[in-house]
């Protein structure tokens, strides 16, 4: 199908974004790369009276490195995450959860901000910027806010955005030399949505975790930051407590029915990923074992 | 509301200039307005890859762009990239391995296949299915569609060297 008509407009510079989204409230929607946004009107499951189109705005662009934060602007793209060597360097869990969204033409367009502020419970990017503890930083009439990602997701397509705010940047903390990151995810097909998804951030020290924070992703209404990673940490990681992880992660989650996946098959895959996640950053591969069970 | 909007663009390097609705994506713009038929419309949601073309360079979804959105870009579409001859010997590949059927698949095939082989060094089978990925071909099984781009990216390298 064709999108709906609507009116456009070309905001000038994030000022004149806010104007404009002050004065349409919630009959406008911003348009940054428009991979999610236009699949949505031209399905007519959105028809804003207005878009105001922010691709053009040179100051969202760019990454940067700022003392020990890293600073993404909210146009920069999939495949700029993809390539950048600061992303490789400060936040590789970003470059390697990008390889797993849709196909190259979709990351040409797609932005890291139209990730994040859309709010797919199944998509990478939102999971990722949780595992990395990173702040979500957020322009509107009053000024600036500054948003934990944790405290950012509100729900399927839900976030603390409110309709007269732009989301305008994420920052996160630069990798410290003893990080170490997982990325994996199952879905049908690679690039299509993930089944059930993992991004995690660890440090390692003398065999055990002393930090671990697990970011999953396609398991309820929106990322989930999984308590039962604390299990893990300042402990010996024993076949028994890696069980005992599990079966508190599977009690946290609260996995949607969709057509892809029972809530039992989402709770069974989370746990599938735990494991391989932590014999992977441990370097244990035995810990893995009762993923095939 | 929604009056038309004036647009400036270069497509296959010609400037074209227009004017539009704001609803009026780049696809149907450029088989709709200018005729340019060789973008297919598949499934008007970003999944079938079917109208892929090239915007400054790089591939993206031409039904997931606003005509208005390529103001003051190049856009190149299959017409463009089959009359300069840039994908002749891709074209010949997939006519002589029967890397199409139906054809409705083939401008997008072309336009992704050509990204990836844009690049110097010869891709693997895992790599070209991967670059792929997101254009769907309901005829062939794939099969031949990566028998053609892996021939042609080992001719260009032998060329090349």
């Amino acid at each position: 199908m064709k999108a709906a008509a609507f009116a456009y407009a070309r905001a000038t510079s994030v000022v004149n974004a806010l104007e404009l989204l002050a004065a349409h409230g919630d009959r406008a929607k911003v348009l940054s790369g428009g991979q999610s946004l236009m699949p949505a009107m031209n399905l007519r499951l959105l028809s804003p009276d207005i878009l105001v189109d922010i691709g053009g705005l040179a100051e969202l662009r760019g990454i940067a490195v700022s003392g020990r934060a890293l600073v993404v602007g909210a146009l920069t793209r999939h495949v700029d995450l993809l390539r950048s060597p600061e992303i490789a360097l400060h936040a590789p869990l970003l470059r390697d959860a990008v390889a797993h969204v849709a196909h190259p033409a979709i990351r040409n367009r797609g932005t890291i901000g139209g990730s994040l502020a859309h709010a797919d419970p199944a998509s990478e990017l939102p999971a990722c910027v949780v595992a990395l503890d990173a702040t979500i930083v957020v322009r509107g009439p009053a000024g600036e806010r500054r948003i934990a990602a944790t405290e950012f997701f509100r729900g399927i397509y839900e976030t603390a955005l409110s309709s007269d705010e732009l989301l305008v940047a994420v920052e996160m903390p630069v990798a410290g030399h003893d990080a170490s990151f997982f990325f994996q995810e199952f879905a049908r097909r690679h690039g299509d949505y993930a089944v059930v998804g993992l991004a995690a951030r660890a440090v390692v020290a003398a065999g055990r975790f002393s930090d671990l924070r697990l970011g999953f992703f396609a398991v309820g209404d929106r990322p989930l930051l999984a308590s039962a990673a604390g299990k893990l940490i300042d402990a010996p990681v024993t076949p028994a407590l890696l069980a005992e992880a599990t079966t508190a992660l599977a009690d946290e989650l609260d996995p949607q029915e969709d057509q892809q996946a029972s809530p039992a098959m989402r709770r069974h895959l989370a746990g599938v990923l735990l494991r391989r996640c932590v014999a992977a950053l441990l370097a244990r591969p035995e810990l893995e074992a009762g993923a095939t069970r | 509301m929604s009056a038309p909007v004036p647009v400036s663009l270069l497509v296959n390097g010609e400037p074209i200039d227009g004017l539009v609705l704001p609803r009026l994506n780049l696809a149907d713009f450029l088989r709709e307005n200018l005729k340019l038929t060789g973008t297919h419309v598949g499934c008007e949601h970003g999944v079938c890859g079917a109208c892929t073309v090239r915007i400054d360079g790089e591939i993206v979804r031409s039904c997931l762009m606003l005509t208005i959105q390529a103001q003051g870009t190049s856009v190149e579409t299959i017409e463009g990239l089959s009359d300069n001859g840039e994908i002749a010997d891709l074209q010949a590949a997939f006519r002589e391995r029967n890397a199409l059927q139906c054809g409705y698949c083939t401008p997008g095939m072309l336009m992704t296949a050509q990204d990836l082989l844009k690049h110097p060094s010869v891709p693997d089978r895992q790599t070209i299915r991967e670059h792929l990925s997101g254009n769907y071909c309901r005829c062939t099984g794939y099969q031949a569609i990566v028998d053609a781009v892996e021939a042609t990216a080992r001719k260009r390298a032998e060329r090349r060297a």
